[in-house]
C-alpha cells in the first residue's frame, strides 16, 4: 500500500482562548483530490496553514509521503513539495507575474538568469495546464482569476506535487471556477495531490474523490465522495448539536415593517454578492436567514445596517431607505429605528480597548440623555451601563472593565443590551450566539423573543441551523446571493433546508431528486 | 552672475547635496523594506560625533570613518530591534533615536574634550582632503565644460564620490539582484515573502543595517569632510530634508540623486545670497531654504505625479492573529 501523501495526527492549535483545531487526524492519498469542507471558523484554513508551515501547531505530528516532517516554516513545506494557494493571495501588487513567481525561489544572486529560466519554465507550465498568463503583466492590472493562476503557477514553479487551495472559488465567476476545476483535474492526471478547502457542497460533489468534514475545530468525518450526498455532508457540517428549546408562543405578526425588493450589492472586487434579494419582515415576527456562510447574508445585514451601499428598493414602515446616498449611513439607520447586532462583535460591535460604559453608548452618542451641552454626560452613560449590566447579567458586573476583558458571551450581551434596550422597530441580528457559551445562548434567545413579543420586527442571520429552526417564525434560505426559498419551521426539516443551503432546488436535475422527495414526504408524514 | 559664480554655486551644491544623498539612499533601503526611518538625523549625528572624536584622538580620518559607521549601525540596530523584533511604533522609535543622539553627542563631547560640546578642530590626516579627478588640470582651460569639471565636479573628498557611486550601486542592487527583489517585496507585501519561505525579519534587519551604514557615511562626511570637527546639532535637520528628498524621489535611486542635488542647490543659493533678485520680485533666502519642504508638500499632494510609498511601510509584520 502506498503511503499517504499527507498524514496528520493529533494536530491542535489555539489562538488565545479560541481553539481553532482540536486533535485533528487526516489522511490524504496521493493522486487524489481531497476536499475539506466546513463552515467558516471550523478550522479548515488554520489546519492547512499549519501544514504549510505558516502557523505552528501547538501539538501533533505531520507525515509527508510517510516521512515524519517538522514543518517549522514555509521553506520546509515548499522543500517537501507542498504548495498553497491562500484565500487572500500573497502576491506583490506592483511586481510582474514573473517576479512574483520567482520571488523566494531565485536561482543565483542575480535576477537576470533566474528570470530567464523562469520565463521558459512558465511557458511550458502554461501550455501543460492551460494556465495562460502574460509573464510581464503587473499583478495589480490582473483580475482575481488571473491572480489565482499566478498563485498556482508559483506553486508549480516550486515543483509542488501536493497543492492546497483555500476557498479558491470564493472570488471567481462560475466559468472561471469551471476552468479552475479542469486545471485541478489535469494536475490530478499528472499524479499530483490536490487538497481543496471549501464550504460549497456542490464543488465537493463535483471534483473531489474523498472529503473530510470539519466542525468547530474538530474533524467530524472523512468519507468517499461517491459514498455520500450533499444532504449527508450538510448534516455533518451543521452538526447534530443539542437542539436548544426556545420557549415561545406562536407569532402574532402585524403590519409589514421591512420590505426589500430586488436588492443588489456588488463588493469591492466587483463580485455581485446579492443578486436581487426580496423579502419582508412583519411586526412581531422573526425572519431567519439560513445559509452556509459567505452566500450573501453578511452583505444583506450590512446594507440594511448602513455599512455598505446597494441598489434596489427597501421600505421601512412604508418609507424608502436611502441605499447609496448621503443618508445611507448607519447613524441615519439607527435614527430611523433600525438596531443592528453585527456579525463580528469584536470588529464591528465593540471597541475592545474601551470601557463597557463607553461601549454602551456607541451609535447613540447623540442621545440627549448622554449629553450635557457640548460635553458628554459620562455619569448618565455609566448609570445606563450599570442598569444594562444588571438587567442582562453581564459578568463581571463592572462598567469600568474594557470590553477585551469579557468572555465572548458577555461581550455579546453588552452589544445585545445596547441594541435591544432601544426597542428598535427593526432589529438586525447577525450570528447572535457565535462563540457564546450555552447559558448565554439561552439568555440571548429569550431576549430576542421578548423583543418580538413587544411587536418588533426581527431579521436574524445565523449559520447555525439549530438556531434558525428554533428561533424563527419564518425561514428564508440564501445561496449565492439569492433567496432559494421560504419555509415555515414547523413544515420543513434540516434536510430540506440543507439542500436549499447547498443551492439545490427540486428543479435541479444534478442529484437524485426523486429519492430526496420521497424522504421529505416520509418526514412530513411522521410529523403529521 | 558670471561663470565663476555659477561654478562656485555648483561646487557647493555637490558639497551640500552629498550628506542629503547618502542619507536619502539610507532611508530608501530602510523604507523599501517597510521600515520607516525618521531617525536618519540621529544616526547622522552620532556618526558625525564619533567619526570626529576618533579622528581627533587618533589622527586618522579612516579610523574616524569606521567609528562613525559603527556608531550609526548600533543606532540602526536599536531601531531594528524596536520596530522589527518588538514590533514597536517605527515613528516613536525614530524620534527616540533622534533625541538620544542629540543629547548623547553633546554630553560625551563635553565630557571628553571640554570644549563647549564640540570636538577639537580636525587638521591634516584627521580630515578628508580633496582629491582631483583625472585630467582636471588639463581640461580646466576648455570653455564652460572645463571649469565645470575641474572646479565643480573635481576637488571633493572621497566620500562625495562614494555618494555619487552609491546611486547606480543602489539601483543595481534593488532592480538587478535577488536581494533587491526580496527587499522590494518585503516592503510591499511581507506575507508574500513569508509564504515564499523567505525570512521577513532577516530582510528587514539587512535593510536597516544598510541604512545605518549609509547614514554613517553621511555623518562622517559632515564632520570630517564638509566641516572640520563636530559641533552641537551639526546635522541641522539634514536627516529630515533627506526624508523629504526621499518622498520627492518617490523612493527611487536616480530620482534621489536629482532630489538631493536640487535641495543641495537650493541650500547653496540661499547660503550665497541673502535675497534673490529675480528682476521683478526679490525673494528672501528663508523662502529658498523652505522650498524643499514646499516642494515635498506639493509632491505629496499629488500635483506632480503620485508618490506611492511602499505599501507595507510603517507596519510591523504580524503573522499570527
Amino acid at each position: 500500500m502506498t503511503a499517504p501523501a499527507i498524514e496528520l495526527k493529533g494536530i491542535s492549535k489555539s489562538f488565545g482562548a479560541v481553539q481553532a483545531n482540536k486533535d485533528i487526524a487526516l489522511r490524504v492519498m496521493p493522486g487524489t483530490i481531497h476536499g475539506i469542507i466546513g463552515e467558516n471558523g471550523a478550522g479548515k484554513s488554520t489546519l492547512m496553514s499549519i501544514l504549510y508551515g505558516f502557523y505552528t501547531a501547538d501539538s501533533g505530528e505531520i507525515f509527508i509521503r510517510g516521512e515524519k516532517t517538522d514543518v517549522a516554516d514555509s521553506q520546509t513545506a515548499i522543500r517537501s513539495g507542498i504548495g498553497m494557494v491562500f484565500q487572500h493571495f500573497k502576491l506583490v501588487q506592483n511586481f510582474t507575474v514573473l517576479e512574483n513567481i520567482v520571488l523566494g525561489a531565485e536561482e543565483g544572486a542575480l535576477l537576470k538568469t533566474s528570470l530567464g529560466k523562469a520565463r521558459t519554465l512558465l511557458r511550458q507550465l502554461s501550455d501543460d495546464y492551460e494556465l495562460h498568463v502574460d509573464p510581464d503583466a503587473l499583478i495589480e492590472d490582473l483580475g482575481v482569476g488571473m491572480q489565482q493562476r499566478v498563485e498556482i503557477l508559483k506553486a508549480l514553479y516550486r515543483r509542488a506535487d501536493i497543492l492546497i487551495l483555500d476557498e479558491p472559488t470564493g472570488v471567481l465567476t462560475p466559468s472561471e471556477a469551471d476552468h479552475l476545476f479542469r486545471i485541478l483535474q489535469g494536475l490530478k492526471g499528472e499524479g499530483k495531490t490536490v487538497i481543496l478547502i471549501t464550504h460549497k457542497l456542490r464543488e465537493i460533489m463535483d471534483v473531489t474523490d474523498t472529503v473530510s468534514v470539519m466542525r468547530r475545530g474538530e474533524m467530524a468525518a472523512t468519507v468517499k465522495t461517491s459514498n455520500t450526498s450533499p444532504e449527508k455532508l450538510a448534516e455533518l457540517m451543521v452538526g447534530r448539536a443539542v437542539l436548544l428549546r426556545v420557549d415561545k408562543a406562536p407569532a402574532d405578526p402585524g403590519g409589514t415593517v421591512l420590505e426589500v425588493e430586488n436588492l443588489r450589492v456588488v463588493d469591492g472586487a466587483g463580485v455581485e454578492r446579492l443578486r436581487g434579494v426580496s423579502l419582508h419582515v412583519r411586526r412581531g415576527e422573526i425572519l431567519g436567514i439560513a445559509g452556509v456562510a459567505g452566500n450573501g447574508q453578511s452583505e444583506l445585514l450590512e446594507v440594511l445596517g448602513g455599512m455598505r451601499e446597494g441598489r434596489g428598493k427597501v421600505m421601512l414602515n412604508g418609507v424608502p431607505l436611502d441605499l447609496s446616498g448621503k443618508k445611507s449611513d448607519a447613524r441615519t439607520r439607527r435614527k430611523r429605528g433600525i438596531g443592528h447586532v453585527p456579525e463580528d462583535r469584536q470588529r464591528e460591535g465593540l471597541i475592545m480597548d474601551f470601557h463597557v460604559w463607553e461601549n454602551v453608548g456607541f451609535g447613540y452618542q447623540d442621545d440627549p440623555r448622554y449629553n450635557r451641552g457640548l460635553l458628554m454626560n459620562n455619569d448618565a452613560l455609566r448609570d445606563d451601563a450599570r442598569a444594562k449590566i444588571d438587567k442582562f447579567d453581564v459578568r463581571p458586573p463592572d462598567c469600568w472593565q474594557t470590553a477585551r476583558n469579557f468572555s465572548g458571551g458577555n461581550q455579546q450581551k453588552i452589544v445585545i443590551a445596547r441594541e435591544l434596550e432601544r426597542k428598535p422597530d427593526l432589529l438586525l441580528v447577525g450570528q447572535p450566539t457565535r462563540g457564546v457559551d450555552i447559558g448565554a445562548i439561552e439568555f440571548i434567545h429569550e431576549q430576542i423573543v421578548a423583543l418580538r413579543d413587544e411587536g418588533k420586527a426581527i431579521l436574524l442571520v445565523s449559520v447555525e441551523l439549530d438556531e434558525i429552526m428554533s428561533l424563527s417564525d419564518r425561514i428564508a434560505v440564501m445561496f449565492d446571493g439569492r433567496i432559494m426559498g421560504e419555509r415555515l419551521p414547523a413544515k420543513t426539516s434540516e434536510r430540506e433546508l440543507g439542500l436549499l443551503m447547498a443551492g439545490i432546488t427540486d428543479t435541479d436535475m444534478a442529484h437524485p431528486v426523486a429519492e430526496v422527495e420521497a424522504n421529505l414526504a416520509k418526514t412530513a408524514e411522521t410529523r403529521g | 552672475m558670471n561663470v565663476i559664480d555659477i561654478v562656485q554655486i555648483l561646487d557647493s551644491t555637490i558639497r551640500l547635496a552629498t550628506p542629503l544623498l547618502l542619507a536619502c539612499l539610507a532611508g530608501l533601503f530602510s523604507e523599501r523594506s517597510g521600515v520607516f526611518d525618521i531617525g536618519l538625523e540621529g544616526k547622522m549625528l552620532v556618526a558625525a560625533f564619533f567619526s570626529a572624536a576618533v579622528a581627533a584622538a587618533t589622527g586618522s580620518v579612516w579610523l574616524g570613518l569606521l567609528a562613525g559607521i559603527a556608531a550609526s549601525m548600533v543606532f540602526a540596530l536599536i531601531h531594528g530591534i524596536a520596530s522589527i523584533t518588538f514590533r514597536g511604533d517605527q515613528l516613536i522609535s525614530g524620534v527616540a533615536i533622534n533625541f538620544l543622539a542629540a543629547g548623547m553627542t553633546v554630553l560625551i563631547a563635553q565630557d571628553w574634550f571640554q570644549q563647549g560640546s564640540r570636538t577639537p578642530a580636525l587638521t591634516g590626516s584627521a580630515r578628508f582632503s580633496p582629491i582631483d579627478l583625472p585630467l582636471a588640470d588639463m581640461l580646466s582651460g576648455v570653455p564652460i565644460l572645463g571649469p565645470l569639471y575641474a572646479d565643480a565636479l573635481s576637488g571633493h573628498t572621497i566620500l562625495v564620490y562614494v555618494g555619487l557611486l552609491a546611486v547606480p550601486a543602489t539601483w543595481w542592487i534593488l532592480f538587478r539582484t535577488r536581494f533587491g527583489l526580496r527587499l522590494r517585496a518585503v516592503g510591499e507585501n511581507p506575507a508574500a515573502v513569508d509564504t515564499a519561505g523567505v525570512s521577513v525579519t532577516g530582510l528587514r534587519y539587512a535593510a536597516v543595517m544598510i541604512c545605518g551604514l549609509l547614514c554613517g557615511l553621511a555623518g562622517a562626511y559632515l564632520a570630517t569632510g564638509l566641516a572640520a570637527g563636530f559641533t552641537k546639532d551639526m546635522t541641522a535637520g539634514r536627516g529630515f530634508i533627506a526624508l523629504a528628498a526621499l518622498i520627492f524621489a518617490k523612493w527611487r535611486p536616480w530620482y534621489a540623486l536629482f532630489a538631493s542635488l536640487l535641495f543641495g542647490f537650493l541650500q547653496a543659493v540661499s547660503n550665497r545670497y541673502s535675497t534673490l533678485d529675480l528682476g521683478i520680485v526679490e525673494i528672501p533666502n528663508a523662502f529658498v531654504l523652505a522650498l524643499p519642504y514646499i516642494l515635498t508638500v506639493v509632491i505629496l499632494a499629488g500635483f506632480v505625479g503620485r508618490a506611492i510609498p511602499p505599501r507595507a511601510g510603517g507596519e510591523p509584520y504580524v503573522k499570527e492573529r
